[in-house]
């Protein structure tokens, strides 16, 4: 019975209990009980996955391609994405032991956390991030040391500043340029610098590469193919954003063999393997996807053109994006911090974008726009957010 | 981006919508309206633009009349299939002309007001031309997709408002 007078015992864990929601979610709460919103909030591609893709898994499921794979992902998938890798990073891996796909580039990330993480580790990363990093970290029971990323440097994170931060319990540098939310990239003389710092202390690096493929300056080759570094590199990618297949959640990590293996049993234990038919419509993207691939990059860029005068025209400046589909508008000039500039927007002009703080709290004074929806709606929206700004000045 | 590099992009561009303004272009494409607008002049002088077309939903519209026609030729001695095609391509009624591997030469499209109409063209007018020795006509009946739009709306799909 409900009164018992016994107080209820906690059962989530305190490690757990103690993660913050993520503060998208808030705003999401909000955003649903509005109609005739426009979001530029969306972190996910507008344009359907291409069809050739779709019929693949519609294909795999007719002809009754519906059991597990292999726990290391349907050994044709893994020798796609090896030789993709070769021809498109710069990356040499073995099909056989040196790549695993898995649920999204979201479970990557969590099994390799679980592979090299003791109590108490510590992982550099930089902010402002994607909402995930600290908390993955956190449920591993090691410890997030958040870099800070400033405007300055088109948020490109900064040797000094993660000198600053290193200590001997440092083992993992998380690395995701092109980055979501700011659109930051990295040269090659940056990732240099990245590989000679994780060399010196000794760090394994994890590079978030999912929106590499959607990259608007010449690509240079990913940072495990550095000297050096492809031993203490594992390289997270996906299908998600380059191929709009979010919802078939295919992700795929590649590195060490050892690194691999751990991250296997982690994945057999908790996930068995990825869904076979999902498997098989990424085969299809790697093979054939190219053209569809190319097609949205240039449609995103067009539009990252036309959001960035636009931006800095209302008075709200942000850098050109090398990367991903996000702008990293600075907003502090209407002397709102973020989370209201945010709501403000919503509420009275209806357009929804999310805010810097979401992503670190270093984003305070930013918010994140996605271009990831059409150039009319993004034209309608920057027509709004110039209004809110006017009246505001 | 270079000139060549910027028409090919404006192409691009106006091949999916041919009404885009000239001030979008430039957004998009990181240029001027005025050097825009100057390379669709060149653009339509060297006849790469031939015209802007609306695509139409035929069924949404009037009664017109499509058919294809296979039309098996005499090649000439000089000019090959050029001077056949070309002549037909004259009559208003033949919306395009294609030279075609196969079993026949060249492949129309007739528009007509109604079936009584294109028959009619096909008879007293294609099928009686020097160097035209076959004729066949298929009426199209139904039409799903034009110039890469498909006719039909079936894909609904609303995203989450905000995702991370």
């Amino acid at each position: 019975m409900s009164d018992s007078k016994l107080s209820p015992k906690q059962w989530v864990a305190p490690h757990i209990a103690g993660l913050p929601r993520s503060g998208i979610r808030d705003f999401f709460e909000l955003v649903k009980t509005m109609d005739d919103v426009i979001s530029l909030g969306i972190g996910e591609p507008d344009f359907v996955t291409p069809w050739h893709i779709r019929e693949a898994c519609i294909y795999a499921i007719n002809h009754g391609y519906t059991s597990y794979t292999s726990n290391l992902g349907d050994p044709r998938l893994r020798k796609a994405i090896c030789k993709y890798s070769a021809e498109n990073f710069g990356l040499e891996y073995k099909p056989e032991n040196e790549c695993i796909v898995t649920v999204g580039v979201s479970e990557a990330l969590d099994i390799v956390l679980r592979a090299v993480l003791s109590p108490g580790d510590e992982v550099l990363y930089h902010e402002p991030c994607y909402v995930s990093y600290a908390p993955s970290v956190r449920m591993t029971h090691a410890v997030p040391v958040p870099v800070l990323t400033r405007e300055e440097n088109d948020f490109v994170l900064q040797v000094e500043d993660l000198e600053k931060a290193v200590t001997p319990r440092s083992k993992v540098l998380l690395l995701n340029y092109p980055n979501n939310p700011t659109g930051a990239g990295m040269t090659l003389a940056d990732k240099q610098l990245m590989a000679d710092f994780a060399i010196r202390h000794d760090l394994l690096v994890l590079s978030d590469e999912i929106y590499e493929e959607l990259s608007y300056i010449p690509r240079t080759p990913s940072i495990a193919s550095l000297p050096g570094m492809k031993e203490r590199t594992v390289t997270l990618n996906g299908f998600s954003k380059a191929f709009a297949m979010t919802g078939f959640r295919i992700g795929y990590a590649c590195g060490p063999v050892d690194l691999i293996e751990a991250m296997m049993k982690i994945h057999q234990y908790s996930m068995l393997c990825a869904s076979s038919i999902a498997q098989a419509a990424a085969i299809e993207a790697l093979q054939n996807g190219q053209g569809p691939r190319e097609d949205m990059r240039r449609e995103y860029e067009q539009r990252r053109n036309v959001i960035v005068k636009r931006l800095n025209e209302i008075g709200l400046p942000c850098f050109m994006p090398r990367g991903a589909f996000y702008v990293f508008p600075r907003i502090s000039s209407t002397g709102l911090d973020s989370a209201t500039f945010a709501k403000r927007l919503l509420q009275e002009k209806h357009v929804a974008v999310v805010p810097g703080t979401a992503f670190g709290s270093c984003g305070e004074g930013f918010v994140r726009c996605s271009y990831a929806t059409s150039l009319e709606e993004i034209e309608i929206a920057m027509t709004r957010i110039q209004e809110l700004v006017s009246a505001l000045s | 981006m270079n000139d060549d590099a910027l028409k090919k992009e404006i192409v691009a561009l106006l091949r999916r919508n041919a009404r885009i303004p000239e001030k979008e272009l430039a957004d998009r494409l990181n240029s001027s309206a005025e050097k825009i607008a100057a390379l669709i002049r060149e653009l339509e002088k060297d006849r790469v633009i031939m015209g802007y077309a609306a695509i139409i939903n035929q069924e949404a519209e009037n009664g017109e009349v499509r058919a294809i026609i296979e039309v098996g030729v005499q090649p000439e001695r000089d000019t090959g299939f050029d001077t056949i095609a070309e002549r037909l391509g004259k009559f208003p009624e033949v919306h395009s002309v294609y030279l075609v591997s196969g079993h026949y030469d060249l492949r129309l499209e007739v528009v007509g007001q109604s079936m009584q109409d294109v028959a009619s063209f096909v008879s007293s007018k294609l099928a009686s031309q020097p160097g035209v020795k076959s004729t066949a006509t298929y009426f199209l009946l139904k039409k799903y997709k034009e110039a890469g739009v498909q006719i039909s709306k079936d894909e609904h799909y609303e995203r989450l408002k905000i995702v991370p």
